[in-house]
C-alpha cells in the first residue's frame, strides 16, 4: 500500500495535472467548497421563508424542500447533466453539472438544518429585538440567524461532510474529482483494488474528520467566549 | 394632570374565547410611576404588552405620544423607538458583548455613529453600576446584573417612558434588590414608569399610582397610600394577604 501512495501521490492530490485537467482531492475540494459556498446562502434563504409568517412563502419553499429531498441525489446528478443544456442552450461540463446539483440538494437537506436552528430561539429575542424597534429583516439578520446558524453548527458540520463525500458521485458523470483519480490509478495497477480503494477511504475520511474537528474548536471557542459553557 | 403619555380607552383583547382584556381605560401622564398589579392571569402583562403593540388589541383606542398605536398606518417600528420594554427574562441578545447589547438600537436601528452610541451605552452602564462589564458577555452575568443590562439597553434609545414586565419576577431573592434599586434610581430622574410587578415595597415607596387588575378588568385605580392602607376591595384585601404570604 506504501508503495501505491508512493508512486500515485501525485495523481491521488491532483490528478494527470498538469500534463492532463486538474483532478483528485484538489478537484473535489473545489467542487466541494463550491457546492458548499453556493448551498449554504440558498439554504438560509429557504430556511427563512418556511420560518416566514407568509403563508404562500412558507407553501412554496416546503414545496422546493420536499421536492428535493424526495429523490435520490444520483437522480438528480443525471437529470441536471440532460436538463441543463435543454434549459440554457449550452453545453454544461461534468463539473458544472455536478456543482449545481450538490447545491441544490445540499440547499434543501441544510435548511431543514437550519430551520430547526431557528425555531429553537426563544421568542423573546425577536420580541426583545421588535420592541427596539428593530425591523423584521434587521431582526431575522442580526438577532434570530446568527444564534440559530451557531446552535445547530453540529448539524451544519454533517451537511459539509455529506457534500464532501457525495462529491465522488462525479464519477458517473466523468467529472475528474478524487474518485475518478482512485479508478484510473486501479486500473493502471489492476491487481490492487482493495488497496487502492482503502487509501480512497482513509482520504475522504481525513478529511471530514479534519473538518469536524476544525468546526468543532470553533464552535467551542466561541462557547467559552460568549460564556455559554 | 398634564397630557398623557400612554392612554387606553376602552380596550379589549381576547385570546380566543376569553376576554383577556375588557374595557380597560387608563391615562398616564409624563412623569407618572404607575405599578399594575394583581393576580397571575389577570391580565397586566398582557395589558402592557399591548402598548409597544407586541400584541395586538380587537378594539379600543390606545395613544402613546399622541401617536394612535395599532392604527392601520402606525410605523411601528418607530414608534417602539420612542417607548422603552424591560422583559421577565431579559432577553438580552447572548451573542453579543453587554456593549453591543446597550448599542444595538442606537446603531443598527438608529444608525447613529458608533463613537457616540457607545459612549452613550457606557454612561448608561455606569449608571446600573455595570460600567466594567461592557466588554463581557451575557453568559458571565448573574440574572440581576443581566437585568440591569437589559434596563441600560431600553433607556439607549432615550424613551419618555419605560414598560417592566414583572422584571424581577425571574430573579433569585437576593437579587431583587439591586435591580429595584436602579428602577427606583430611573423613578427619581423623572421617567415616566409603567411597571407589572409584585413586589409591593417598591409599589408603596416610588409608586404614584396603583393599578389593581382582576379577570382582565381594572378593579381599582389608586394612591399608595390608599391601596395599601385602606383597601376597600375584598379582591384587594384577599391579594395583599397573598403577597404578604409568599414574603
Amino acid at each position: 500500500m506504501l508503495e501505491i501512495i508512493q508512486d500515485y501521490w501525485l495523481t491521488f492530490l491532483i490528478g494527470q495535472y498538469p500534463n492532463g485537467p486538474l483532478g483528485g482531492l484538489a478537484m473535489t475540494l473545489i467542487v466541494a467548497v463550491l457546492s458548499i459556498l453556493m448551498s449554504f446562502p440558498i439554504a438560509i434563504g429557504l430556511a427563512v421563508a418556511r420560518s416566514s409568517t407568509w403563508r404562500w412563502l412558507r407553501l412554496a419553499s416546503a414545496c422546493v424542500v420536499n421536492f428535493v429531498r424526495g429523490i435520490p441525489l444520483l437522480m438528480l446528478i443525471f437529470w441536471c447533466y440532460f436538463v441543463i443544456p435543454i434549459m440554457t442552450g449550452y453545453a454544461v461540463s461534468g463539473f458544472w453539472t455536478l456543482v449545481c446539483a450538490l447545491t441544490i440538494y445540499e440547499a434543501s437537506y441544510l435548511s431543514e438544518v437550519i430551520r430547526a436552528g431557528i425555531a429553537s430561539i426563544p421568542k423573546g429575542q425577536t420580541e426583545a429585538a421588535r420592541s427596539l424597534g428593530g425591523s423584521y429583516m434587521l431582526t431575522v439578520r442580526s438577532v434570530v440567524l446568527p444564534q440559530a446558524l451557531f446552535n445547530v453548527l453540529p448539524g451544519i458540520t454533517s451537511q459539509f461532510i455529506s457534500t464532501i463525500k457525495e462529491t465522488s458521485l462525479g464519477y458517473v458523470i466523468a467529472v475528474n474529482e478524487l474518485t475518478f483519480a482512485a479508478n484510473q490509478i486501479n486500473n493502471q495497477l489492476l491487481t490492487q483494488p482493495l488497496q487502492v480503494f482503502t487509501i480512497l477511504a482513509v482520504i475522504y475520511f481525513l478529511l471530514c474528520f479534519l473538518l469536524s474537528r476544525g468546526l468543532s474548536a470553533i464552535e467551542t471557542s466561541i462557547r467559552r467566549k460568549r460564556g455559554l459553557l | 394632570m398634564t397630557a398623557a403619555i400612554v392612554s387606553l380607552d376602552h380596550v379589549n383583547k381576547w385570546y380566543g374565547p376569553h376576554h383577556v382584556l375588557q374595557d380597560v381605560s387608563l391615562e398616564i401622564g409624563k412623569g407618572e410611576v404607575v405599578v399594575i398589579c394583581g393576580p397571575s392571569g389577570s391580565g397586566k402583562s398582557t395589558l402592557i404588552r399591548t402598548i409597544n403593540a407586541l400584541e395586538p388589541i380587537r378594539d379600543g383606542k390606545l395613544l402613546l405620544n399622541g401617536v394612535d398605536v395599532h392604527g392601520k398606518g402606525t410605523d411601528l417600528n418607530k414608534l417602539r423607538q420612542s417607548v422603552g420594554f424591560v422583559f421577565q427574562q431579559f432577553n438580552l441578545f447572548p451573542h453579543m458583548s453587554v456593549l453591543d447589547n446597550v448599542t444595538f438600537a442606537p446603531i443598527r436601528i438608529q444608525k447613529r455613529p458608533r463613537a457616540e452610541a457607545e459612549a452613550l451605552a457606557r454612561e448608561l452602564l455606569a449608571k446600573v453600576g455595570l460600567a466594567e462589564k461592557a466588554d463581557s458577555f451575557p453568559g458571565f452575568l448573574s440574572g440581576g446584573q443581566q437585568q440591569r443590562v437589559a434596563i441600560a439597553r431600553a433607556l439607549a434609545l432615550q424613551p419618555p417612558v419605560i414598560l417592566f414586565d414583572e422584571p424581577t419576577s425571574a430573579l433569585d431573592p437576593e437579587m431583587v434588590g439591586e435591580v429595584l434599586q436602579v428602577m427606583k434610581s430611573l423613578a427619581r430622574d423623572g421617567m415616566t414608569m409603567v411597571c407589572v410587578t409584585h413586589e409591593m415595597g417598591f409599589a408603596r415607596e416610588v409608586g404614584d399610582r396603583i393599578v389593581f387588575m382582576d379577570q382582565g378588568r381594572i378593579v381599582v385605580d389608586t394612591t399608595p397610600e390608599l391601596f395599601f392602607d385602606a383597601p376597600d376591595h375584598p379582591r384587594i384585601k384577599r391579594f395583599l394577604s397573598d403577597v404578604k404570604g409568599e414574603h
